[in-house]
């Protein structure tokens, strides 16, 4: 028993190093098809990163009169809080507001003259409210509307920016969307090529295999040597694109950093390491073994 | 030991003609420790008779039984015991090509889990015997061909097998090498071997002196004991 399994493995690591030319082929094949699963799996949480980003910028605003009183916002603000649709509600006050419209624009002198030529504060106090999820900002506009409070408020500006509000929600959905069905269809595409790469590097040793039955080995004596090739091409495969993964993560980091530093490619695939590098053995390792031995299924009928 | 039961072979046509029968209700027993030899044209069914005895083809007709069991009753994974008691020398050598002269016969021996001190022993032993002694290490498209009918003679002895299968062993050898391969087989013969030569090669038939079964167009027409070949 331990006898032949040292043999299939030696047996299997013979062919795949004198088919050398076969091999290459084939673990560029599968180089391409763990990297497309690395690529899946990385811009599952990028994308996610960018939606949720998006989501976060959105929130709709309560302007409040001029004379309203500090108080009565206050109680506004603490019967806002009780709806259970909102998630944040953030007071800002006249003098806040002025406060970060300075802090905003320091480096703009003129801006900030005029401010000073005014001589009081333009701003207007208000509530900063989000919402658990993007459906529910209308909701809550319709009861600030209808609320005890709405006589001191000066104005809703959800209603203003509704329309850009929905195409960005809209349009991360569709993102989503694509991106999912992407995946799936060249996920499928990846996995048909792999097996035909297989199939056909299989294809080649049809007669030899007929004639190994024919000379009395056993199934799993024929099937062993395959699949300890498909082993050794699916971890040569996986370790090839873990360097590379690592690699391109790292210097798109490097070009990406100041136009979206918020997100980190390499910082994900750090925080991944392990879980990435077992996804792509377990790919590569499981789309070796499992194409050879479907390929080799029928030629064992004999 | 074996016995051919009334045996029909028709293989299917696959363009539209008539379909071929290799062997028309063909019946014969060989018994333990047998020499015999199936002649005939080339086309008379000789081939496809050995396919049968090793469930390599199924019979259209009748049965092939071997060791007591009708060979084509075995389950398909359980065919691998049968085959492994015997040694079949392939017309057309059906070697491993990516595999060198000493793998080719060595992997018989590692298909039945000999211990690889054996191995080293007995395949370069068995080298020399066929004369390819300094070509161990070449592969099969670096060998002429009777060299690789030689590889497949090795190959198919090399586990003492209980019996042979020859299919033409002789096809593409010269005289000298013909008598050494006749030779060695009806040494492992009188060692206590079944032995079936399938040949067309008169010269060696009536050297022979053994059974002799004739084939003619797929039916049997003459099966005698120290028999000649009459065409
Ligand atoms: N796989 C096959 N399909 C169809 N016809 C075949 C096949 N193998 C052999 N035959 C036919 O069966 C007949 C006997 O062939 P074979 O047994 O190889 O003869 P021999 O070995 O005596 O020369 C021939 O007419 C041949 O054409
Ligand atoms: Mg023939």
């Amino acid at each position: 028993m331990l006898v032949s399994f040292r043999r299939i493995i030696k047996m299997g690591w013979k062919e795949f190093s004198r088919n050398m030319g076969l091999s290459m082929a084939t673990i560029f094949i599968m180089t391409m098809v763990i990297s497309l699963a690395t690529m899946l799996f990385i811009l599952n949480p990028v994308s996610k990163k960018i939606v949720s980003d998006v989501e976060k910028r959105v929130d709709v605003s309560v302007y409040f009169e001029e004379d309203a009183l500090e108080q009565d916002i206050i109680d506004a603000k603490t019967e806002i809080a009780r709806i259970p649709e909102v998630k944040e509600i953030e007071y800002i006050s006249k003098d806040q507001a002025l406060e970060i419209f300075i802090d905003k624009h320091k480096d703009d002198p003129v801006l900030i003259e005029s401010l000073t030529e005014l001589g009081y504060n333009p701003f207007f106090a208000s509530l900063n409210i989000k919402a658990w999820s993007p459906s529910q900002y209308e909701q809550v506009a319709n009861l600030l509307e209808t609320g005890s409070f709405k006589d001191i408020i000066s104005k809703v500006d959800y209603y203003q920016r509704k329309s850009v509000v929905e195409k960005v929600f809209a349009l991360t959905d569709g993102v989503n969307n694509i991106g999912l069905f992407l995946s799936v269809i060249l996920g499928l595409i990846a996995i048909l090529i792999a097996f035909n790469t297989v199939r056909i590097a299989i294809y080649n040793s049809e007669e030899e295999i007929a004639t190994m039955r024919l000379v009395g080995a056993s199934n799993s004596f024929v099937r062993g040597p395959f699949i300890v090739q498909g082993i050794v091409i699916g971890s040569i495969a996986a370790l090839i694109t873990f360097v590379i993964t690592f690699a391109l993560s790292y210097g798109l980091d490097v070009r990406l950093s100041s136009l979206a530093p918020e997100i980190s490619i390499f910082n994900i695939f750090l925080s991944n390491l392990f879980l990435l590098l077992l996804i792509q053995l377990a790919v590569g390792i499981g789309l070796g073994v499992i194409s050879s031995c479907i390929a080799i299924r029928k030629y064992l009928r004999i | 030991m074996i016995s051919i039961q009334k045996v029909s072979k028709i293989y299917p046509s696959r363009t539209n003609q008539e379909p071929t029968c290799a062997l028309d209700n063909v019946s014969f027993d060989v018994g333990e420790k047998e020499f015999v030899s199936i002649v005939g044209r080339s086309g008379a069914g000789k081939t496809t008779l050995l396919k049968l005895i090793l469930a390599n083809e199924t019979p259209s007709k009748g049965n092939v039984i071997f060791g007591g069991k009708d060979v084509h009753q075995i389950k398909k994974s359980q065919l691998s015991c049968l085959r492994q008691r015997i040694g079949v020398v392939f017309q057309d050598y059906k070697l491993f090509n990516s595999k060198t002269a000493h793998e080719n016969v060595a992997y018989v021996m590692e298909v039945m889990g000999a211990d690889e001190r054996e191995i080293q022993r007995d395949v370069p032993q068995i080298l020399d015997l066929v004369g390819l002694g300094d070509k161990a290490n070449n592969f099969p498209d670096e060998l002429s061909g009777g060299e690789k009918q030689r590889v497949g003679i090795a190959r198919a002895l090399i586990h003492r097998p209980d019996v042979i299968l020859a299919d033409e062993p002789t096809g593409n050898l010269d005289p000298y090498h013909t008598h050494g391969i006749i030779e060695l087989l009806v040494k492992i013969y009188s060692m206590g071997t079944t032995v079936i030569l399938a040949t067309h090669d008169k010269a060696v038939i009536n050297k022979l002196g053994k059974r002799v079964i004739t084939l003619e167009n797929g039916k049997l027409i003459r099966d005698e004991e120290k028999g000649r070949f009459i065409c």
